[in-house]
């Protein structure tokens, strides 16, 4: 029983309490570059979570078998290589989302959230476990990706998806679609996020 | 956009779209490392000799891999050489210069996960630009990332000595402060035609 309310854990985490995004601050450039519609930052969060997923997967199966020495090169094949898949699939379902997507795609590689996994978690950890987490800390991901191009896009282009949402006569706050509409926002969430967590200890301490 | 002259190209990399507040690369040193001015300035140039290195062997590497028809190892090769470069940067510095080495410290191996370089190489090879030209283009963005960081670091520094709220200290800060440095960096979209 207490296995299992723990492995609840490593999942729910992930989502809000080690938030990768709004508590951690990882993976910050495919989350500012592709957030300025919500369709952009939703298939780039899920193709995020794939390979969050499956390197964990992966590293976890093999966390016995590589050497110390080369851990975080073999780990960074590792995650170019399903990255590769990814980017060919995205390429073979829609042209036009690989094209708004661009070089992004291929520079998940280098995203910190799935090293930093790979590192601190899968390498130590049971394969179940890891998956759980993959999951957990992509589906977080991918909120914290919706949250910011939701609101980039409503406000910018008037918009959610592609659907109008206003009045002809919204003015649209070009900025936010602009790359530092994208810091704005994101400093919006994280301001959120700091004076809520600040409450909460505020309520606990007195 | 094979034949931009050498200076568009630099001004282009440098200014109009600098990576870090246009392209949003190389976000994570950015707010890490831009606390102070004096580390900001070393990480700047340790990150534009990096490109330089990975940048010419990029290139290389690409002419390679059309020639035997397999872009799928792309990717996989360019991180290959940018994780062995940092290695080789790391080694070299530790022997020339344990000062420098020890100032930059964990940043120097960071430089691999840093997003810029290989956003680089994607981007000079997506443009098809020739040697000379791939050259100037890693070198302009290794002065925009440096122009970026300093004068983030300069902000910060100041911030220091002002009252802000608690709430907003730390990254939100640093991320408004970013947003008003990226706005501004807009004014350059003039420039070079």
């Amino acid at each position: 029983m207490k296995q299992q309310t723990t492995a609840t854990d490593e999942f729910v985490k992930g989502l809000w309490k080690e938030n990768p995004v709004f508590i951690q601050v990882l993976g910050m450039c495919p989350v500012l570059a592709v957030s300025n519609t919500a369709r952009n930052a939703l298939a780039m969060g899920l193709a995020t979570m794939f390979v969050l997923v499956m390197s964990n997967t992966v590293v976890s199966l093999l966390r016995r078998f590589i050497p110390k020495q080369v851990r975080i090169a073999t780990y960074i094949l590792i995650i170019a290589t399903f990255v590769t898949v990814v980017e060919y699939v995205i390429q073979a379902i829609s042209l036009d989302l690989h094209k708004a997507l661009g070089a992004f795609i291929s520079l998940i590689v280098v995203n910190c959230l799935i090293l930093g996994r790979a590192e601190a978690f899968a390498s130590k950890n049971t394969l179940g476990r890891s998956i759980l987490d993959g999951l957990g800390m992509g589906l977080g991901f991918v909120f914290a990706l919706f949250c910011l191009g939701a609101v980039r896009e409503i406000l910018g282009s008037g918009s959610l998806f592609g659907a109008r949402l206003f009045h002809a006569g919204f003015q649209n706050w070009v900025v936010m679609i602009l790359p530092s509409g994208g810091f704005f926002t994101l400093a919006g969430w994280l301001l959120l996020f700091n004076w809520l967590k600040q409450r909460r200890q505020g309520e606990v301490a007195g | 956009m094979t034949d931009d002259s050498l200076w568009t190209i630099f001004l282009n990399a440098s200014l109009i779209n600098n990576f870090v507040l246009a392209y949003f690369l190389g976000i994570c040193p950015f707010l890490g490392v831009s606390a102070k001015l004096e580390t900001a300035t070393r990480m700047g140039g340790a990150v534009t000799f990096v490109m330089l290195v990975s940048s010419s062997c990029a290139y290389g590497i690409h002419q390679f891999l059309t020639a035997i028809d397999a872009p799928y190892l792309r990717l996989i090769s360019f991180i290959a050489v940018i994780a062995s470069t940092v290695q080789l940067v790391e080694m070299f510095i530790k022997k020339v210069s344990p000062g420098l080495f020890r100032a930059l410290g964990i940043f120097l191996p960071l430089i691999t996960t840093n997003c810029a370089i290989l956003g680089l190489a994607l981007f000079q090879t997506n443009k098809g630009y020739n040697f000379v030209q791939c050259i100037v283009y890693a070198l302009g963005a290794g002065v925009g990332f440096t122009i970026a960081l300093v004068l983030m670091a300069g902000l910060r520094e100041k911030l220091e000595l002002a009252h802000v709220p608690d709430v907003v200290r730390g990254t939100a800060l640093a991320l408004m402060l970013a947003g008003l440095l990226s706005m501004a960096f807009m004014g350059f979209a003039g420039l070079g035609g």
